[in-house]
């Protein structure tokens, strides 16, 4: 069995592009579970639902469940289906892509998605 | 609306009577479209439109009046069917052909079709009137019963045929001692033999109702106009609160007497093949007719034919032939939870006829064939066990493939029977009720569309497990996308191969499309819940907290607005006054909502997630516990007082709840368990709706499992009784493993038992008898359990890194979710949905 260690030689930080151009950083990768997310609250008052998963690629979209109006896509399953990555909102389970941020369940809902890197 | 409507190019049909087979005469006069071209009436006497009477017993068990409708919505509108409720047929002018109704209207007829059904033969015995007498035949009459019962402890049937039996378990269902009084020496007499009905009686007893057979009632004794006993024909003389007659039916033929009508000696509306009366004009349908064979059928498969051959020879079908005369007199009913079938020549009145009988006192099964020199079957009796019904009937008149003592012997007992719904010859009737036929069912894909096509297994029922194995097998029983396997399979899996992650079981179990990905928000938590059963750790670090739905995740119930309820264990309901002042000082330091639950807790609404570590430390500190809430596991155990301060307790239902609810918090499961502990038989804590329930007896405890409230309420069955505290808590604890190892993805245990193959017998097998040798590894299963549990939220409190995931924004931990917010009423918090709403309008 392995264990995640916690302390890392060289830190790696996550960053998020909340507008074209500008970057933050929302926080070390390590604190990001595998297959989870968590929720990250941008200048302007936005919030941003940022992913990682297993393979350690991360993505970012609105924390925003458009069916409801709860900020709380960040806390769904994430899960992939023909390769593709989708987070299933905790709420009412709709999934959305996380590349693109298109409702799998409905065509016409899609929610905004974040450019993010690793430095 | 009235008479004068009608013209030449539109003919009037009235229908008297908007019972079943009423319905079905319309169903098929709209199937051949004549409803389209002439004007139907259907006058009614009852005050809502026709319904199952079939199944009217399931009123008292959840089923409402409108779930018992047999009229699917918009048909009447849809066809242009004219619905008189409450105004029955009064007279009917042949000359004039008019039908006048109680309201005064006057319907001018083309054809008029009599389906006025049948009424509930009272013996003439002094008191028949008095109240607390009532009869069992429609819906009014059942709420009347039902009303009555709540004052009355005692009730007595006065008939043990088939009605009879189904009057008398609706009384015990309200609670009432039950006497069942039959004149005939044996239950059933019409439907069954000496030995079937001694079979029946037998269990009826077992189940606590009080059979007298070769008994007549004499009189009904009353005070001040009230029932309070009866006579009976032995001179003894039995104390009852109510009387309900269920002693047969004979048919309502008046209407047709008064017109003039021909009626048999015995009552019923003559009538020829194609059910015409006397009048060429007039027809009659039913259990009011008295068919051409001379008989009058009660039962609801013929009166379908009949209706159907009406509603064809009005369409001119006529020429093919296909008359009414005579039915097939076959039932399988479900009494009291017995199954009682009997079909064909069931009592062997055929010359030369032979029987093979397998009975078994112990279990309550009889099993009759009757067979015929040349080794064809002829017809049986079937009690206790009737699950080869659907396949026995439609072989009736042929010789069966295999040998009569393999069909009558109990499944595993002798040569294993290979008589499989394969075996059935094409033409097969395998819907009696609405005759539809083996050949039928194979063009069809799945059981809705037999139902929605064919309308084979809408009737009673029977056939559809039959009908299930015709159908080809669902192709796919897979979890979801990414597995083929079940979640019982994946158990299995995991179980014998100790796999004890996600991943490595998805990479090495999966689909082979889905190895390597990441799972879906299906497979990840009944995974996490199958290792959480399995290996029991802390259900939130390494992997497995990726696996948790987000309730679990946060160990807290996710509410609409995005905030979490909070729910500390209270086991068995019981809490000091200080345990009270802590939930009470928390939720109001906090500004939480609080609300008692069905569970006998207190659940604590409107917290953001930053805040439900203090809000636990608070709890902890208290000495209270996670309450599970959130979890697909042990909930709550509820109780009622018990022994220590009720005067009627028997036992400490409060320490045996207690107990119970210790022993199993933080179990995870399929889906979520709960229980009750009931002092009494009065059942107060309502333990015959739960998962597991207890009631208390003189000797020790009853144990109910399978039970069920929500939107499918179901009675648990008896699985045991009598047991010491010791038998109590093993026998759970092997029932709840064998659920976890066996049962599907959020599949409660009452839909489990239903579809446990060989039903409570089998489980009582496995966990009781312990057939398949498993018990002691179920056991051993449930004592690691109980010894490595801990609280979830003391566990979390105590690890600074366990506790770094409850934060709003992972960049600004201190900060709350401005989104969360709320709004005042009725002196407490409620969500503010009006600000996530309005905020929402942007982002379309």
């Amino acid at each position: 069995m392995t264990t995640l260690t916690s302390t890392t030689l060289t830190t790696t930080m996550l960053e998020l592009s909340p507008s074209p151009d500008s970057w933050m950083t929302v926080c070390e990768e390590s604190r990001l579970t595998p297959g989870r997310g968590v929720a990250a609250l941008l200048p302007d008052g936005r919030q941003a639902a940022v992913f990682r998963d297993r393979a350690g690629r991360m993505y970012a979209i609105d924390n925003r469940d458009p069916f409801t109006g709860a900020q709380v896509l960040s806390r769904g399953l994430i899960g992939s289906v023909d390769g593709r990555p989708f987070v299933a909102s905790p709420l009412l389970k709709q999934r959305f892509d996380l590349e693109t941020g298109r409702c799998l369940d409905d065509d016409e809902v899609t929610v905004a998605v974040y450019p993010v890197r690793s430095i | 609306m009235s008479a004068d409507m009608t013209t030449a190019s539109t003919p009037t049909i009235v229908l008297v009577g908007h019972g079943m087979v009423g319905q079905r005469f319309l169903e098929a006069l709209a199937d051949r479209g004549v409803t389209e071209r002439a004007r139907i009436v259907v006058l009614c006497e009852e005050p809502r439109p026709a319904y199952d009477r079939v199944q009217l017993t399931s009123y008292f068990s959840g089923k409402t009046p409108d779930d018992l409708s047999m009229v699917e919505a918009g048909f009447l509108e849809k066809h242009g069917i004219e619905l008189y409720l409450g105004d029955p047929a009064e007279s009917v002018d042949r000359a004039a052909r008019t039908v006048t109704a109680r309201s005064g209207q006057v319907f001018a007829y083309d054809t008029l079709v009599l389906a006025t059904g049948s009424y509930p033969f009272v013996p003439p015995v002094p008191g028949k009137d008095a109240r607390g007498c009532f009869v069992y035949r429609t819906i009014e009459d059942l709420l009347a019963i039902e009303e009555y019962a709540k004052t009355a402890t005692t009730g007595a049937v006065v008939g043990g045929g088939l009605l009879g039996l189904e009057a008398a378990g609706a009384l015990k269902g309200l609670g009432l001692e039950t006497h069942v009084v039959e004149f005939a020496p044996r239950l059933m007499p019409v439907q069954v033999d000496e030995g079937g009905g001694a079979a029946l009686l037998r269990t009826i007893e077992r189940m606590g109702l009080s059979v007298h057979v070769g008994t007549g009632t004499q009189e009904v004794v009353t005070a001040d106009g009230a029932v309070t006993g009866m006579k009976l024909s032995d001179g003894s003389e039995l104390a009852t609160d109510m009387v309900v007659f269920s002693a047969g039916v004979r048919p309502r033929d008046q209407l047709a007497r008064d017109c003039g009508l021909d009626v048999g000696e015995r009552g019923g509306i003559a009538v020829d093949e194609r059910c015409r009366t006397s009048d060429p004009a007039v027809f009659a349908i039913g259990e009011c007719a008295l068919a051409s064979d001379g008989r009058v059928y009660g039962l609801v498969a013929p009166g379908y034919e009949m209706a159907q051959t009406v509603a064809a020879t009005i369409a001119d079908e006529a020429g093919d032939g296909a008359g009414f005369t005579g039915a097939d007199m076959s039932t399988k009913l479900k009494l009291l939870g017995v199954d009682v079938a009997s079909f064909g020549d069931a009592h062997g009145a055929t010359e030369g006829c032979l029987d093979v009988v397998y009975s078994d006192s112990r279990s309550g099964v009889y099993k009759k064939l009757v067979i015929d020199g040349e080794g064809r079957l002829l017809g049986g009796v079937l009690v206790g066990d009737a699950e080869q019904y659907g396949l026995l009937r439609p072989l009736t008149g042929s010789v069966p493939p295999v040998s009569a003592e393999q069909l009558v012997l109990p499944a595993g007992a002798g040569a294993p029977v290979a008589l499989g719904p394969s075996a059935l010859p094409d033409d097969a009737v395998i819907c009696s009720c609405h005759n539809v036929t083996k050949h039928a069912i194979g063009e069809c894909s799945s059981l809705a569309e037999v139902k929605k096509c064919t309308k084979a297994g809408t009737g009673c029922g029977s056939c559809v497990k039959v009908i299930e194995k015709l159908l080809p097998a669902a192709t796919d029983k897979g979890l979801c996308r990414d597995f083929s396997y079940t979640r019982s399979e994946l158990y299995e899996i995991a179980r014998t191969l100790r796999i004890t992650s996600f991943a490595a079981l998805l990479d090495s179990h999966g689909r082979d499309e889905a190895k390597g990905g990441e799972g879906c928000e299906v497979c990840k938590p009944t995974v996490g819940s199958i290792l959480a059963s399995l290996n029991n750790g802390y259900i939130l670090d390494g992997e497995q907290a990726s696996l948790q739905d987000t309730n679990d995740h946060f160990l807290a119930n996710m509410q609409r607005n995005g905030s979490y309820s909070v729910v500390p264990r209270i086991p068995g309901g019981e809490i000091t006054p200080d345990g009270l002042i802590v939930i009470g000082e928390v939720a109001r330091d906090f500004g939480l909502y609080t609300k008692i639950t069905g569970g006998q807790r207190i659940d604590m609404f409107g917290a953001r997630v930053e805040q439900l570590p203090a809000i636990w430390t608070r709890l902890v500190d208290a000495g209270f516990e996670s309450g599970h809430a959130y979890g697909k596991s042990l909930r709550t155990v509820k109780s009622c007082v018990g022994q220590t301060w009720c005067r009627y307790g028997v036992q400490d239902s409060v320490k045996m709840a207690i107990q119970l609810e210790l022993r199993y918090r933080g179990l995870r499961s399929p889906h979520k368990l709960k229980s009750a502990v009931s002092g009494c038989a009065r059942e107060c804590a309502e333990a015959q709706s739960k998962d597991f329930g207890i009631i208390a007896t003189a000797n020790g405890w009853n144990l109910y499992v399978g039970g069920n409230g929500g939107a499918t309420p179901r009675h648990a069955d008896l699985l045991a009784q009598d047991l010491s505290d010791a038998e109590l808590v093993r026998l759970i604890d092997r029932f709840l493993m064998f659920y976890i190892r066996t049962a599907d993805r959020l599949e409660r245990t009452s839909t489990w038992l239903e579809r446990l193959e060989g039903g409570l017998d089998h489980l009582k097998d496995v966990v009781v008898h312990d057939s398949l040798g498993l018990c002691d590894e179920l056991e051993a299963l449930m004592a690691a359990h109980v010894a490595d549990y801990q609280d979830e939220w003391a566990q979390t409190l105590d690890d600074p890194d366990r506790l770094r995931r409850f934060v709003s924004f992972v960049n600004a931990p201190e900060a709350p979710d401005p989104s969360v917010r709320f709004m005042p009423e009725r002196d407490q918090i409620k969500p503010d949905l009006t600000f996530l709403t309005l905020e929402g309008v942007t982002s379309r």
